[in-house]
């Protein structure tokens, strides 16, 4: 099987800034062709470095990555729009790329003569778009405005007729970039319908796109991209879980890095240095929480006889983290010191959505259990056996008080973590639930994948 | 180089849709349409003719004006023949400077050879001095210019040249104000300047006598020069070696505005 698309050791680097040494830059694109090869590394981006990849013919190769990876520089690099600073492009056959729907379209002109017009940038000759107009047309939607100018167009008909001209011109090679959010969701499935077709054919397809679950069902193969090198490639369901992975990875890190400043600001407002020296009618500054507490911002307040020292999150593998499923076990372990013996505390916590709604709220004296002592260092933990929240960022209020109020350590929205969920659905909580049937309705779960 | 070259042969189906689209898109909207690519000039010509024969006369020599013509009307023929040229040659070069810039979508987005855009803004605006053409022709026919078949030959020649010489220019301009933008604004003033260098508004013969080596150093001043003697004034078309030799510069000319872009070819994606 020969292959469709090969790069062998292609890089391509950019100049970051496009108004410093326009001469000498000119002057070697002229000489030697190239515009960054004087240039000194810290002048110059990496968009892809190094990249290997050979694609049989027929194959369909969805590639993924986070925005600025090199996935759309790659795309333009098998396009032929950009050249390598380095390494060789090998395309075989007609190309088509979606990149931009609809570049090259005259406002002034009628859908009509665009169409014609694209069709021959796009490399068809005339005979070809007259035989295939039609079809064109009825793919776009727009039998009724052919004749009107594009100016007049919404963006969505100005996107599809782009994406029909292009689908039309019978590529052996069809490179996608992220364009299917284009029209509705019936115009998405004609096109996926036509990308299906394009596969049945033996035509190759290289698809950029954020949508994994499309990378999953549709692609023969995926590519990762991470920093302008491939960080992975192979079964399209293993290299987007790698990446999925990945990113909550890097998510967490935000997280902890977020928390870890938060924590700090409020230390900045009050230093606890005070906490182990703190008497009973000692005036402190911090002592007073906010007026309103439901307003409250984060924030830490209060006397600091009894101190929370640290608050961690744990998932179902018994690690620190930040970022857990839906469904699975989370504990919240609060580190406790207590310099001398108190037999007044409450224990609380409270867990807040991004909206700043309580999703759930409750404290040791609510579930009555009465305090007896606490004294030096101890650990509470708070456990729920299955996290039942929908897909989202939540914090965390953890507290401790004396049973009338009076604060000694409170902790306001202070801890953040996101819930990842397979599951889309909406709201706040998600009861334990099951859909059942009878036998006049039937349901089948693999079409109504997303 | 002379690979991408041939190439445009395959482009040409191209070349042509987009000149065609240039001309229908220009028009598009206004009410009196394509009658403007008329009017246009015809404008122009009354309006330079009350400008130069009237508020600051220019008289020919002795001899130097044919015979059947009166005054004022054959110096607005003789500007006419001039001023067609020079619209399309200035006009070309005018819009080849933003035309990659404006194309930047193309060139970024679509797989596209970038000269085609240049060499449509010259081939649009050549088909806009045809269309002045017949005007030119009425008014020849109706004060019945010496002009004879053997010179009317010489014409497509004349034509022929111009048209490399400003396909040349556009390419080069086109290419280069992509690295500086500055040309564009610069162009404006040269082509203002270059315009009064060239016999056009005065018959060559009267150029002072310290700029006759500016004004013969200039590429156009020969092609102005020719259409003049060809629909002008009587007698043989003399000046025929003068042409060649333009020619001749010309088709090296726009080699090298060709490898210029060619070589630039590949950072316009980045730049524009």
């Amino acid at each position: 099987m020969t292959n469709a698309i090969e790069l062998t050791n292609v890089s391509k680097i950019y100049r970051r800034y496009t108004h410093r040494r326009q001469f000498a830059t000119l002057k070697s694109a002229l000489l030697s062709r190239s515009l960054v090869r004087d240039l000194s590394p810290d002048e110059t981006f990496a968009a892809v470095r190094d990249l290997t990849v050979e694609v049989p013919c027929g194959r369909t190769l969805g590639v993924i990555g986070r925005n600025g990876s090199g996935k759309s520089t790659l795309l333009k690099l098998v396009a032929g729009i950009t050249k390598p600073t380095s390494g060789t492009v090998l395309v075989n056959g007609r190309i088509s790329a979606l990149i931009e729907l609809g570049a090259g379209f005259h406002p002034e002109i009628s859908g009509r003569e665009n169409v014609f017009i694209n069709g021959i940038m796009l490399g068809l000759s005339k005979r070809e778009i007259a035989r295939r107009f039609d079809e064109i047309v009825e793919f776009a939607e727009l039998k009724d405005f052919i004749d009107a100018p594009v100016k007049t167009y919404s963006s969505g008909m100005y996107m599809r007729l782009g994406f029909a001209v292009a689908i039309h011109v019978d590529p052996e090679v069809l490179l996608v970039d992220e364009v299917l959010a284009v029209g509705d969701e019936g115009f998405t499935h004609k096109c996926l319908d036509k990308f299906a077709e394009f596969k049945r054919r033996g035509k190759t397809i290289l698809l950029v796109t954020h949508a994994l679950g499309l990378v999953e069902r549709f692609c023969d193969e995926a590519v990762w991209m991470d920093g302008g090198r491939m960080k992975a490639m192979g079964d399209p369901k293993r290299v987007v879980g790698a990446y999925i992975t990945d990113v909550e990875t890097s998510e967490e890190q935000l997280l902890a890095a977020g928390d870890a400043k938060a924590k700090e600001s409020v230390t900045v407002v009050s230093p606890d240095e005070a906490a182990t020296a703190v008497l009973p009618d000692h005036p402190v500054e911090t002592a007073e929480g906010p007026a309103d507490m439901f307003r409250a911002t984060e924030g830490r307040w209060g006397s600091r006889e009894i101190e929370i020292t640290e608050v961690q999150l744990f998932g179902s593998d018994q690690q620190p983290g930040h970022v857990f499923h839906s469904g699975e076990s989370l504990t919240v372990r609060i580190r406790l010191r207590s310099p001398i013996e108190n037999q007044d505390f409450v224990i609380g916590i409270g867990i807040f959505n991004a909206e700043g709604v309580c999703c759930y709220g409750t404290n040791t004296n609510i579930e009555e259990l009465k305090a007896v002592r606490i004294l030096g260092d101890a650990e509470a933990f708070f456990s729920i056996d299955s996290l039942d929240l929908v897909e989202g960022t939540y914090k965390i209020d953890v507290a401790v008080h004396k049973l009338d109020g009076y604060p000694y350590d409170y902790h306001r929205l202070l801890y953040t973590f996101r819930v990842k969920s397979r599951t889309k659905d909406v709201g706040i909580y998600r009861p334990r639930h099951a859909w059942r049937f009878s036998d006049g309705v039937a349901f089948d779960r693999a079409s109504h994948e997303a | 180089m002379l690979g991408n070259l041939a190439r445009l042969i395959r482009y040409r189906g191209l070349i042509q849709t987009l000149v065609a689209r240039e001309l229908k898109a220009r028009y598009r909207g206004s009410v009196l349409g394509f009658f403007w690519s008329f009017i246009n000039p015809l404008l122009l010509l009354l309006i330079y003719t009350y400008v130069f024969a009237y508020i600051m006369p220019t008289r020919f020599a002795e001899g130097e004006q044919p015979k059947p013509f009166a005054d004022p009307f054959p110096y607005a023929l003789f500007l006419f023949c001039g001023i067609l040229p020079w619209t399309w040659f200035s006009s070309s070069l005018n819009e080849a400077a933003g035309v990659l810039i404006s194309g930047g979508n193309l060139i970024k987005k679509v797989l596209f050879p970038a000269e085609v855009l240049p060499i449509v803004t010259t081939l649009a605006n050549m088909v806009h001095f045809f269309l002045g053409l017949p005007i030119l022709a009425a008014f020849l026919i109706y004060y019945r210019a010496p002009v004879t078949v053997g010179e009317l030959t010489w014409f497509p020649v004349i034509v022929l040249v111009q048209l490399l010489f400003t396909l040349a220019l556009a390419l080069l301009v086109a290419a280069l104000t992509v690295h500086f933008r500055d040309i564009r604004d610069i162009l404006a003033n040269v082509l203002t300047l270059w315009f009064f260098a060239t016999p056009i508004i005065y018959p060559w013969k009267r150029a002072p006598d310290f700029g006759k080596w500016f004004v013969n150093a200039n590429p156009f001043s020969h092609l102005a020069i020719s259409y003049q003697e060809v629909l002008f004034f009587e007698g043989p078309f003399g000046h025929w070696r003068w042409l060649l030799v333009i020619g001749v510069m010309s088709v090296v000319f726009f080699l090298f505005a060709y490898f210029v872009f060619d070589r630039l070819r590949d950072t316009f994606a980045e730049e524009v």
